[in-house]
Protein backbone atom coordinates (compact mmCIF):
# COMPACT_ATOMS: atom_id res chain seq x y z
CA UNK A 1 0.00 0.00 0.00
CA UNK A 2 1.05 3.40 -0.63
CA UNK A 3 0.30 6.99 0.77
CA UNK A 4 -1.08 9.42 -1.43
CA UNK A 5 -2.28 13.03 -0.94
CA UNK A 6 -5.46 14.56 -2.42
CA UNK A 7 -5.28 18.18 -3.19
CA UNK A 8 -8.82 19.70 -3.54
CA UNK A 9 -8.76 22.66 -5.63
CA UNK A 10 -11.20 25.03 -6.50
CA UNK A 11 -11.63 28.86 -7.19
CA UNK A 12 -13.62 30.77 -4.94
CA UNK A 13 -16.57 30.97 -7.53
CA UNK A 14 -16.59 27.61 -7.56
CA UNK A 15 -16.95 28.01 -3.67
CA UNK A 16 -20.21 30.57 -4.10
CA UNK A 17 -21.41 28.63 -6.45
CA UNK A 18 -21.73 25.03 -4.29
CA UNK A 19 -23.10 27.84 -1.84
CA UNK A 20 -25.78 28.67 -4.31
CA UNK A 21 -28.60 28.51 -1.62
CA UNK A 22 -28.42 27.78 2.08
CA UNK A 23 -30.14 24.12 1.02
CA UNK A 24 -27.81 23.62 -1.40
CA UNK A 25 -24.72 24.38 0.84
CA UNK A 26 -26.42 21.38 3.38
CA UNK A 27 -26.60 19.41 0.50
CA UNK A 28 -22.98 19.58 -0.21
CA UNK A 29 -21.87 19.43 3.05
CA UNK A 30 -23.52 16.04 3.40
CA UNK A 31 -22.09 15.00 0.51
CA UNK A 32 -18.54 15.33 1.47
CA UNK A 33 -19.03 14.11 5.08
CA UNK A 34 -20.57 10.82 3.42
CA UNK A 35 -17.95 10.53 0.88
CA UNK A 36 -15.39 10.83 4.02
CA UNK A 37 -17.30 8.16 6.08
CA UNK A 38 -17.07 5.96 2.49
CA UNK A 39 -13.33 5.98 2.70
CA UNK A 40 -13.12 5.80 6.29
CA UNK A 41 -15.16 2.37 5.85
CA UNK A 42 -13.34 1.29 3.33
CA UNK A 43 -9.88 1.74 5.27
CA UNK A 44 -9.03 4.10 2.55
CA UNK A 45 -8.49 7.67 4.84
CA UNK A 46 -4.94 8.04 6.33
CA UNK A 47 -5.67 11.06 7.61
CA UNK A 48 -8.92 13.55 6.79
CA UNK A 49 -6.52 16.42 6.65
CA UNK A 50 -7.56 20.06 7.04
CA UNK A 51 -8.60 22.81 5.15
CA UNK A 52 -6.53 26.14 3.99
CA UNK A 53 -7.49 29.88 4.29
CA UNK A 54 -7.58 31.33 0.42
CA UNK A 55 -5.38 33.89 1.82
CA UNK A 56 -1.47 33.66 2.18
CA UNK A 57 2.10 35.06 1.31
CA UNK A 58 4.33 33.55 -1.18
CA UNK A 59 7.73 33.86 -0.83
CA UNK A 60 10.41 33.87 -3.51
CA UNK A 61 13.75 35.02 -4.31
CA UNK A 62 15.65 38.08 -3.01
CA UNK A 63 13.35 37.57 -0.07
CA UNK A 64 10.44 38.70 -1.72
CA UNK A 65 7.13 38.25 -0.07
CA UNK A 66 3.59 38.49 -2.20
CA UNK A 67 0.12 38.25 -1.06
CA UNK A 68 -1.16 35.05 -2.19
CA UNK A 69 -1.04 32.49 -3.34
CA UNK A 70 -1.77 32.99 -6.80
CA UNK A 71 -4.07 35.84 -6.98
CA UNK A 72 -4.21 35.06 -10.57
CA UNK A 73 -4.65 31.34 -10.44
CA UNK A 74 -8.39 30.13 -10.69
CA UNK A 75 -7.75 27.01 -8.52
CA UNK A 76 -6.85 27.73 -5.33
CA UNK A 77 -6.09 24.66 -2.54
CA UNK A 78 -8.62 24.78 -0.15
CA UNK A 79 -7.35 21.48 1.79
CA UNK A 80 -5.75 18.46 1.73
CA UNK A 81 -6.05 14.61 2.75
CA UNK A 82 -4.28 11.65 2.92
CA UNK A 83 -5.12 8.21 1.21
CA UNK A 84 -3.56 4.77 1.13
CA UNK A 85 -4.40 3.03 -2.04
CA UNK A 86 -2.58 0.60 -4.07
CA UNK A 87 -0.94 2.50 -6.98
CA UNK A 88 -1.91 5.80 -8.55
CA UNK A 89 -4.82 4.28 -10.46
CA UNK A 90 -6.73 3.01 -7.77
CA UNK A 91 -5.77 6.29 -5.99
CA UNK A 92 -7.52 8.46 -8.39
CA UNK A 93 -10.70 6.14 -8.88
CA UNK A 94 -10.75 7.47 -5.21
CA UNK A 95 -10.47 10.65 -5.49
CA UNK A 96 -12.73 10.99 -8.89
CA UNK A 97 -15.93 10.30 -5.96
CA UNK A 98 -14.74 13.84 -4.19
CA UNK A 99 -17.78 15.98 -4.56
CA UNK A 100 -15.65 19.13 -5.09
CA UNK A 101 -15.59 17.79 -8.95
CA UNK A 102 -19.45 18.04 -9.03
CA UNK A 103 -19.17 21.38 -8.23
CA UNK A 104 -16.45 22.64 -10.87
CA UNK A 105 -13.17 22.13 -8.83
CA UNK A 106 -10.21 19.93 -8.88
CA UNK A 107 -8.58 17.17 -6.88
CA UNK A 108 -4.84 16.55 -7.76
CA UNK A 109 -3.62 13.31 -6.23
CA UNK A 110 0.29 12.81 -5.79
CA UNK A 111 2.01 9.61 -4.44
CA UNK A 112 3.75 10.54 -1.65
CA UNK A 113 7.61 9.58 -2.45
CA UNK A 114 9.21 6.92 0.37
CA UNK A 115 12.47 7.18 1.44
CA UNK A 116 13.18 3.68 0.27
CA UNK A 117 12.58 3.05 -3.65
CA UNK B 1 -22.36 15.44 15.54
CA UNK B 2 -24.88 14.92 12.78
CA UNK B 3 -25.83 18.18 10.49
CA UNK B 4 -29.55 18.82 11.50
CA UNK B 5 -32.32 18.91 8.81
CA UNK B 6 -32.49 22.36 7.09
CA UNK B 7 -29.80 24.33 9.76
CA UNK B 8 -28.46 26.35 7.11
CA UNK B 9 -32.08 27.42 5.92
CA UNK B 10 -33.09 28.06 9.31
CA UNK B 11 -29.82 30.00 10.55
CA UNK B 12 -29.78 32.18 6.88
CA UNK B 13 -33.11 33.50 7.83
CA UNK B 14 -31.89 34.69 11.22
CA UNK B 15 -29.18 36.22 9.84
CA UNK B 16 -30.11 38.10 7.04
CA UNK B 17 -32.49 39.63 9.40
CA UNK B 18 -30.21 40.29 12.24
CA UNK B 19 -27.98 41.69 9.70
CA UNK B 20 -30.33 43.57 7.95
CA UNK B 21 -31.72 45.06 10.97
CA UNK B 22 -28.44 46.61 11.45
CA UNK B 23 -27.20 47.47 8.17
CA UNK B 24 -30.47 48.81 6.76
CA UNK B 25 -32.69 47.58 4.25
CA UNK B 26 -30.75 49.64 1.58
CA UNK B 27 -27.79 47.14 2.14
CA UNK B 28 -29.84 43.61 1.97
CA UNK B 29 -27.21 42.83 -0.87
CA UNK B 30 -24.20 42.74 1.67
CA UNK B 31 -26.46 41.62 4.71
CA UNK B 32 -26.74 38.26 2.14
CA UNK B 33 -23.20 38.52 1.10
CA UNK B 34 -21.91 38.39 4.53
CA UNK B 35 -24.00 35.34 5.38
CA UNK B 36 -23.22 33.74 2.32
CA UNK B 37 -19.66 33.78 3.44
CA UNK B 38 -20.34 32.74 6.88
CA UNK B 39 -21.94 29.75 5.05
CA UNK B 40 -18.89 28.88 2.84
CA UNK B 41 -16.36 29.26 5.74
CA UNK B 42 -18.52 26.86 7.93
CA UNK B 43 -18.82 24.14 4.72
CA UNK B 44 -14.86 24.34 4.16
CA UNK B 45 -14.40 24.15 8.09
CA UNK B 46 -16.82 21.37 9.12
CA UNK B 47 -16.58 18.41 6.05
CA UNK B 48 -13.15 18.85 7.43
CA UNK B 49 -13.32 18.88 11.89
CA UNK B 50 -17.41 17.91 11.79
CA UNK B 51 -20.30 19.88 12.80
CA UNK B 52 -19.28 21.45 15.99
CA UNK B 53 -21.32 20.90 19.02
CA UNK B 54 -23.06 24.10 18.73
CA UNK B 55 -23.35 25.29 14.64
CA UNK B 56 -25.74 28.26 15.43
CA UNK B 57 -23.47 30.03 17.91
CA UNK B 58 -20.33 29.13 15.51
CA UNK B 59 -22.18 30.45 12.57
CA UNK B 60 -23.27 33.46 14.07
CA UNK B 61 -19.94 34.56 15.75
CA UNK B 62 -18.48 33.51 12.40
CA UNK B 63 -20.88 35.95 10.74
CA UNK B 64 -19.95 38.41 13.48
CA UNK B 65 -16.17 38.34 12.15
CA UNK B 66 -17.34 38.29 8.65
CA UNK B 67 -19.52 41.40 8.96
CA UNK B 68 -16.62 43.57 10.89
CA UNK B 69 -14.78 42.58 8.31
CA UNK B 70 -16.95 43.57 5.46
CA UNK B 71 -17.38 46.99 7.34
CA UNK B 72 -13.52 47.40 7.76
CA UNK B 73 -13.47 47.13 4.30
CA UNK B 74 -16.35 49.62 3.11
CA UNK B 75 -17.48 50.95 6.13
CA UNK B 76 -17.00 54.39 4.90
CA UNK B 77 -18.12 54.20 1.25
CA UNK B 78 -21.37 52.95 2.23
CA UNK B 79 -24.49 54.34 3.48
CA UNK B 80 -26.09 53.53 6.42
CA UNK B 81 -28.53 54.38 9.28
CA UNK B 82 -27.16 57.75 10.49
CA UNK B 83 -27.32 56.04 14.08
CA UNK B 84 -26.22 52.82 13.28
CA UNK B 85 -23.24 55.01 11.32
CA UNK B 86 -22.35 56.32 14.30
CA UNK B 87 -21.66 53.11 15.93
CA UNK B 88 -20.45 51.40 12.96
CA UNK B 89 -17.82 54.34 12.10
CA UNK B 90 -15.62 53.41 15.19
CA UNK B 91 -13.68 50.46 15.94
CA UNK B 92 -14.36 50.48 19.26
CA UNK B 93 -18.51 50.66 19.04
CA UNK B 94 -18.63 48.53 16.14
CA UNK B 95 -17.97 45.08 17.60
CA UNK B 96 -20.36 45.78 20.75
CA UNK B 97 -23.20 47.32 18.16
CA UNK B 98 -23.06 43.98 16.47
CA UNK B 99 -23.07 41.70 19.77
CA UNK B 100 -26.09 43.97 20.60
CA UNK B 101 -27.78 43.22 17.55
CA UNK B 102 -27.28 39.49 17.23
CA UNK B 103 -28.43 38.89 21.30
CA UNK B 104 -31.07 36.24 21.54
CA UNK B 105 -34.21 38.68 22.06
CA UNK B 106 -33.00 40.67 19.20
CA UNK B 107 -32.98 37.78 16.75
CA UNK B 108 -36.60 37.02 16.96
CA UNK B 109 -37.44 40.77 17.34
CA UNK B 110 -35.51 40.87 14.09
CA UNK B 111 -37.20 37.97 12.30
CA UNK B 112 -40.80 39.71 13.34
CA UNK B 113 -39.70 42.99 11.80
CA UNK B 114 -38.30 41.93 8.67
CA UNK B 115 -41.40 39.77 8.34
CA UNK B 116 -43.52 43.00 8.77
CA UNK B 117 -41.39 44.37 6.28
CA UNK B 118 -41.64 41.88 3.78
CA UNK B 119 -45.91 42.37 3.33
CA UNK B 120 -45.05 45.74 2.32
CA UNK B 121 -48.18 47.56 1.13
CA UNK B 122 -46.66 48.22 -2.32
CA UNK B 123 -46.38 44.62 -2.95
CA UNK B 124 -48.78 41.97 -4.47
CA UNK B 125 -49.49 39.58 -1.97
CA UNK B 126 -47.84 36.56 -3.79
CA UNK B 127 -44.73 38.56 -3.87
CA UNK B 128 -44.74 39.17 -0.08
CA UNK B 129 -45.12 35.41 0.45
CA UNK B 130 -42.31 35.12 -2.12
CA UNK B 131 -40.46 37.30 -0.29
CA UNK B 132 -40.98 35.95 3.44
CA UNK B 133 -39.94 32.45 2.04
CA UNK B 134 -36.42 33.91 0.48
CA UNK B 135 -35.75 36.28 3.49
CA UNK B 136 -36.74 34.34 6.42
CA UNK B 137 -37.00 31.00 5.38
CA UNK B 138 -33.71 30.81 3.52
CA UNK B 139 -34.93 29.39 0.34
CA UNK B 140 -33.10 30.12 -2.53
CA UNK B 141 -34.49 31.73 -5.79
CA UNK B 142 -34.29 28.34 -7.14
CA UNK B 143 -36.69 26.75 -4.35
CA UNK B 144 -38.79 29.86 -3.94
CA UNK B 145 -39.33 29.13 -7.61
CA UNK B 146 -40.54 26.11 -6.77
CA UNK B 147 -42.99 26.60 -4.20
CA UNK B 148 -44.78 29.16 -6.35
CA UNK B 149 -44.57 27.42 -9.58
CA UNK B 150 -42.61 30.09 -11.39
CA UNK B 151 -39.45 29.96 -13.48
CA UNK B 152 -36.55 30.78 -11.68
CA UNK B 153 -35.55 33.63 -13.51
CA UNK B 154 -38.60 35.19 -13.86
CA UNK B 155 -38.84 34.56 -9.76
CA UNK B 156 -35.35 36.04 -9.75
CA UNK B 157 -36.58 39.19 -11.29
CA UNK B 158 -39.25 39.67 -8.83
CA UNK B 159 -37.41 39.30 -5.78
CA UNK B 160 -35.03 41.89 -7.32
CA UNK B 161 -37.63 44.22 -7.32
CA UNK B 162 -39.38 43.58 -3.86
CA UNK B 163 -35.60 43.85 -2.61
CA UNK B 164 -35.66 47.48 -3.98
CA UNK B 165 -39.15 48.41 -2.87
CA UNK B 166 -37.69 47.02 0.80
CA UNK B 167 -34.68 49.31 0.44
CA UNK B 168 -36.80 52.20 -0.30
CA UNK B 169 -37.81 52.33 3.43
CA UNK B 170 -33.89 52.27 4.51
CA UNK B 171 -34.94 50.46 7.98
CA UNK B 172 -36.95 47.52 8.69
CA UNK B 173 -40.53 47.94 10.29
CA UNK B 174 -40.54 49.29 13.69
CA UNK B 175 -42.54 47.59 15.96
CA UNK B 176 -42.49 49.32 18.57
CA UNK B 177 -46.50 50.22 19.65
CA UNK B 178 -49.78 48.68 18.92
CA UNK B 179 -50.46 51.10 15.72
CA UNK B 180 -47.55 49.72 13.92
CA UNK B 181 -48.81 46.13 14.72
CA UNK B 182 -52.42 47.06 14.00
CA UNK B 183 -51.01 48.27 10.53
CA UNK B 184 -49.47 45.31 8.94
CA UNK B 185 -50.59 42.32 11.19
CA UNK B 186 -53.58 41.22 8.56
CA UNK B 187 -51.56 40.86 6.09
CA UNK B 188 -48.62 38.79 8.06
CA UNK B 189 -51.32 36.41 8.79
CA UNK B 190 -52.52 35.93 5.53
CA UNK B 191 -48.96 35.65 4.08
CA UNK B 192 -48.43 33.00 6.73
CA UNK B 193 -52.02 31.32 6.39
CA UNK B 194 -51.45 31.34 2.67
CA UNK B 195 -47.85 29.51 2.81
CA UNK B 196 -49.20 26.92 4.95
CA UNK B 197 -51.93 26.18 2.43
CA UNK B 198 -49.87 26.24 -0.43
CA UNK B 199 -48.21 22.95 1.35
CA UNK B 200 -51.22 21.22 3.02
CA UNK B 201 -52.77 21.69 -0.71
CA UNK B 202 -51.27 23.70 -3.20
CA UNK B 203 -51.39 23.05 -6.82
CA UNK B 204 -47.92 21.84 -7.46
CA UNK B 205 -47.24 19.21 -10.12
CA UNK B 206 -44.73 17.09 -8.13
CA UNK B 207 -47.00 16.28 -5.27
CA UNK B 208 -50.23 17.06 -3.57
CA UNK B 209 -48.48 17.91 -0.28
CA UNK B 210 -45.42 19.64 0.97
CA UNK B 211 -44.82 19.35 4.34
CA UNK B 212 -42.29 21.65 4.47
CA UNK B 213 -44.21 24.96 3.33
CA UNK B 214 -46.44 23.83 6.30
CA UNK B 215 -43.37 23.84 8.49
CA UNK B 216 -42.10 26.88 7.34
CA UNK B 217 -45.44 29.21 7.84
CA UNK B 218 -45.80 26.94 11.68
CA UNK B 219 -42.40 28.55 12.73
CA UNK B 220 -43.29 32.10 11.80
CA UNK B 221 -46.14 32.01 13.14
CA UNK B 222 -44.61 30.65 16.49
CA UNK B 223 -42.52 33.86 16.24
CA UNK B 224 -45.43 36.08 16.23
CA UNK B 225 -45.98 34.47 19.48
CA UNK B 226 -43.28 35.13 21.34
CA UNK B 227 -43.96 39.13 21.22
CA UNK B 228 -46.10 40.45 23.42
CA UNK B 229 -47.63 43.00 20.58
CA UNK B 230 -47.78 40.64 17.85
CA UNK B 231 -49.40 38.00 20.07
CA UNK B 232 -53.21 39.08 19.00
CA UNK B 233 -56.37 36.33 19.15
CA UNK B 234 -56.17 36.05 15.24
CA UNK B 235 -52.31 35.00 15.39
CA UNK B 236 -53.51 32.17 17.86
CA UNK B 237 -56.71 31.28 15.81
CA UNK B 238 -54.02 30.65 13.28
CA UNK B 239 -51.62 28.64 15.03
CA UNK B 240 -55.03 26.89 16.26
CA UNK B 241 -55.73 26.35 12.43
CA UNK B 242 -52.27 25.48 11.30
CA UNK B 243 -51.65 23.04 14.16
CA UNK B 244 -54.89 21.40 14.08
CA UNK B 245 -54.61 20.70 10.47
CA UNK B 246 -50.75 19.69 10.61
CA UNK B 247 -52.14 17.12 12.80
CA UNK B 248 -53.59 15.67 9.87
CA UNK B 249 -50.40 15.16 8.22
CA UNK B 250 -49.26 12.13 8.64
CA UNK B 251 -52.86 10.37 8.14
CA UNK B 252 -53.75 11.92 5.03
CA UNK B 253 -50.92 10.00 2.77
CA UNK B 254 -50.78 6.10 2.76
CA UNK B 255 -47.34 4.14 3.22
CA UNK B 256 -47.24 3.64 -0.58
CA UNK B 257 -47.76 7.70 -0.92
CA UNK B 258 -51.77 7.74 -1.84
CA UNK B 259 -53.65 10.38 -1.03
CA UNK B 260 -56.07 9.98 1.86
CA UNK B 261 -59.52 11.84 2.27
CA UNK B 262 -60.35 12.83 5.83
CA UNK B 263 -63.68 10.24 5.20
CA UNK B 264 -61.28 7.12 5.03
CA UNK B 265 -58.15 8.48 7.27
CA UNK B 266 -56.57 6.21 10.55
CA UNK B 267 -57.54 8.87 13.19
CA UNK B 268 -54.85 6.87 15.50
CA UNK B 269 -52.22 8.65 12.91
CA UNK B 270 -53.12 11.91 13.81
CA UNK B 271 -50.63 13.66 16.06
CA UNK B 272 -51.79 14.39 19.35
CA UNK B 273 -49.53 16.57 20.56
CA UNK B 274 -50.43 19.23 17.83
CA UNK B 275 -54.18 18.54 18.25
CA UNK B 276 -53.70 19.66 21.87
CA UNK B 277 -51.53 22.62 21.01
CA UNK B 278 -54.04 23.39 18.18
CA UNK B 279 -56.63 24.09 21.45
CA UNK B 280 -54.93 25.65 23.55
CA UNK B 281 -54.42 28.27 20.94
CA UNK B 282 -58.00 28.12 19.71
CA UNK B 283 -58.73 28.54 23.95
CA UNK B 284 -56.45 31.40 23.51
CA UNK B 285 -57.82 33.13 20.43
CA UNK B 286 -61.37 33.15 21.83
CA UNK B 287 -60.35 36.26 23.92
CA UNK B 288 -60.77 38.99 21.42
CA UNK B 289 -63.94 40.55 19.81
CA UNK B 290 -62.52 40.45 16.17
CA UNK B 291 -63.88 36.81 14.28
CA UNK B 292 -61.68 36.41 12.02
CA UNK B 293 -61.41 32.95 8.72
CA UNK B 294 -58.95 31.80 11.22
CA UNK B 295 -60.94 31.40 13.93
CA UNK B 296 -63.45 29.86 11.83
CA UNK B 297 -61.24 27.03 10.15
CA UNK B 298 -59.73 26.32 13.38
CA UNK B 299 -63.60 25.61 14.28
CA UNK B 300 -64.03 23.44 11.98
CA UNK B 301 -60.61 21.66 12.28
CA UNK B 302 -61.24 21.31 15.91
CA UNK B 303 -64.53 19.60 15.43
CA UNK B 304 -62.78 16.99 12.80
CA UNK B 305 -59.95 16.88 15.74
CA UNK B 306 -62.71 15.98 18.41
CA UNK B 307 -64.47 13.20 16.81
CA UNK B 308 -63.67 9.62 17.25
CA UNK B 309 -64.71 9.09 13.28
CA UNK B 310 -66.74 10.54 10.70
CA UNK B 311 -70.55 8.85 12.23
CA UNK B 312 -69.31 10.64 15.16
CA UNK B 313 -68.75 14.22 13.33
CA UNK B 314 -71.15 16.65 14.31
CA UNK B 315 -71.85 17.95 10.68
CA UNK B 316 -74.83 20.31 11.50
CA UNK B 317 -71.87 22.49 13.49
CA UNK B 318 -69.36 22.26 10.54
CA UNK B 319 -72.16 23.37 8.25
CA UNK B 320 -72.88 26.39 10.41
CA UNK B 321 -69.23 27.16 10.40
CA UNK B 322 -68.93 27.06 6.88
CA UNK B 323 -72.20 28.93 6.84
CA UNK B 324 -70.43 31.63 8.94
CA UNK B 325 -67.38 31.52 6.15
CA UNK B 326 -69.44 32.27 3.80
CA UNK B 327 -70.83 35.37 5.51
CA UNK B 328 -67.08 36.82 6.30
CA UNK B 329 -65.03 35.24 2.88
CA UNK B 330 -67.83 33.93 0.82
CA UNK B 331 -65.60 31.53 -2.22
CA UNK B 332 -67.12 29.30 -4.38
CA UNK B 333 -64.18 26.54 -2.88
CA UNK B 334 -65.97 27.62 0.53
CA UNK B 335 -69.37 26.74 -0.75
CA UNK B 336 -68.55 23.54 -2.01
CA UNK B 337 -66.91 22.80 1.19
CA UNK B 338 -69.89 23.72 2.76
CA UNK B 339 -72.09 20.99 0.32
CA UNK B 340 -69.66 18.23 1.05
CA UNK B 341 -70.49 18.85 4.94
CA UNK B 342 -73.66 19.00 4.24
CA UNK B 343 -74.24 15.55 2.46
CA UNK B 344 -72.26 14.16 5.29
CA UNK B 345 -75.12 15.27 7.44
CA UNK B 346 -78.37 15.08 4.86
CA UNK B 347 -77.04 12.77 2.31
CA UNK B 348 -76.00 12.67 -1.11
CA UNK B 349 -78.64 14.28 -3.19
CA UNK B 350 -78.62 17.21 -0.85
CA UNK B 351 -74.80 17.46 -1.57
CA UNK B 352 -75.69 17.42 -4.93
CA UNK B 353 -78.18 19.74 -4.74
CA UNK B 354 -76.41 22.23 -2.92
CA UNK B 355 -73.40 22.34 -5.71
CA UNK B 356 -75.59 22.90 -7.80
CA UNK B 357 -76.55 26.14 -6.63
CA UNK B 358 -72.96 27.22 -5.68
CA UNK B 359 -72.92 30.90 -7.12
CA UNK B 360 -69.61 31.64 -9.31
CA UNK B 361 -69.76 27.75 -9.83
CA UNK B 362 -67.84 28.70 -13.22
CA UNK B 363 -64.58 29.50 -11.10
CA UNK B 364 -64.44 25.70 -10.18
CA UNK B 365 -64.50 24.41 -13.38
CA UNK B 366 -60.76 24.14 -13.46
CA UNK B 367 -60.43 22.49 -9.72
CA UNK B 368 -60.18 18.88 -9.86
CA UNK B 369 -61.87 18.59 -6.59
CA UNK B 370 -64.71 20.16 -7.32
CA UNK B 371 -65.54 17.05 -9.86
CA UNK B 372 -64.30 14.77 -7.63
CA UNK B 373 -66.87 16.08 -4.69
CA UNK B 374 -69.65 15.30 -7.72
CA UNK B 375 -68.55 12.10 -7.99
CA UNK B 376 -68.50 11.39 -4.66
CA UNK B 377 -72.07 12.05 -3.91
CA UNK B 378 -72.87 9.78 -7.40
CA UNK B 379 -71.14 7.13 -6.21
CA UNK B 380 -73.20 7.12 -3.11
CA UNK B 381 -76.17 7.06 -4.43
CA UNK B 382 -74.97 4.16 -6.47
CA UNK B 383 -75.45 6.35 -10.18
CA UNK B 384 -71.71 4.91 -11.33
CA UNK B 385 -71.75 5.70 -14.52
CA UNK B 386 -72.06 9.60 -13.61
CA UNK B 387 -69.55 9.21 -10.46
CA UNK B 388 -66.99 7.60 -13.51
CA UNK B 389 -67.74 10.21 -15.71
CA UNK B 390 -67.14 13.03 -12.78
CA UNK B 391 -64.04 11.21 -11.70
CA UNK B 392 -62.92 11.43 -15.07
CA UNK B 393 -62.95 14.87 -15.50
CA UNK B 394 -61.33 15.64 -12.46
CA UNK B 395 -58.90 13.16 -13.71
CA UNK B 396 -57.88 15.67 -16.82
CA UNK B 397 -57.83 18.11 -14.12
CA UNK B 398 -55.60 16.57 -11.83
CA UNK B 399 -51.89 18.57 -10.70
CA UNK B 400 -50.12 15.84 -9.54
CA UNK B 401 -49.27 12.15 -9.64
CA UNK B 402 -50.92 11.50 -6.19
CA UNK B 403 -54.48 13.31 -7.24
CA UNK B 404 -54.13 11.02 -10.22
CA UNK B 405 -53.79 7.87 -8.83
CA UNK B 406 -56.55 8.76 -6.36
CA UNK B 407 -58.46 9.05 -9.00
CA UNK B 408 -57.88 6.62 -11.17
CA UNK B 409 -58.30 4.14 -8.19
CA UNK B 410 -61.78 6.04 -7.80
CA UNK B 411 -62.57 5.43 -11.22
CA UNK B 412 -61.69 1.67 -10.86
CA UNK B 413 -64.35 1.37 -7.87
CA UNK B 414 -67.18 3.34 -9.47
Amino acid sequence: MSEFIMLYRRSPEVSRETMGSPEKAQQTMKKWRAWFKDMTDKGQLKSIGQPLEDAGKVIGKKKSVTDGPYAETKDVIGGYSVIEARDLDEAAKIASGCPVIEAGGLVEVRPVRPLNL
Amino acid sequence: MELEEHLFRREAGRLVAVLTGLFGTQNLALAEDVVQDAFIRALETWKFYGVPKNPSAWLMTTAKRRALDALRRQGTARKFAPEVSRLLESEWTRAPALDAAFDAGGVTDTQLRMMFSCVHPKLPAETQIALILHLLCGFGTDETAAAFLKRPAAMEKRLARAKKTLADSRELFELKGAGDVASRLPAVLRALYLLFNEGYHGASPQTAIRQELCHEAMRLASLLLENPLTTTPPAHALAALMDLDAARLPARRSAGGDLILLVDQDRSLWDKGLIDAGLRHLALAAQGEEMTVYHIEAAIAAEHAAARGIRETDWGAIVSLYETLMRIQPSPVVALNRAIALAQRDGPRAGLEEVGKIADRERLLRYPFYFTAIGEFELRLKNTFKARKAFSTALRLARNPEERRFLQERIARS
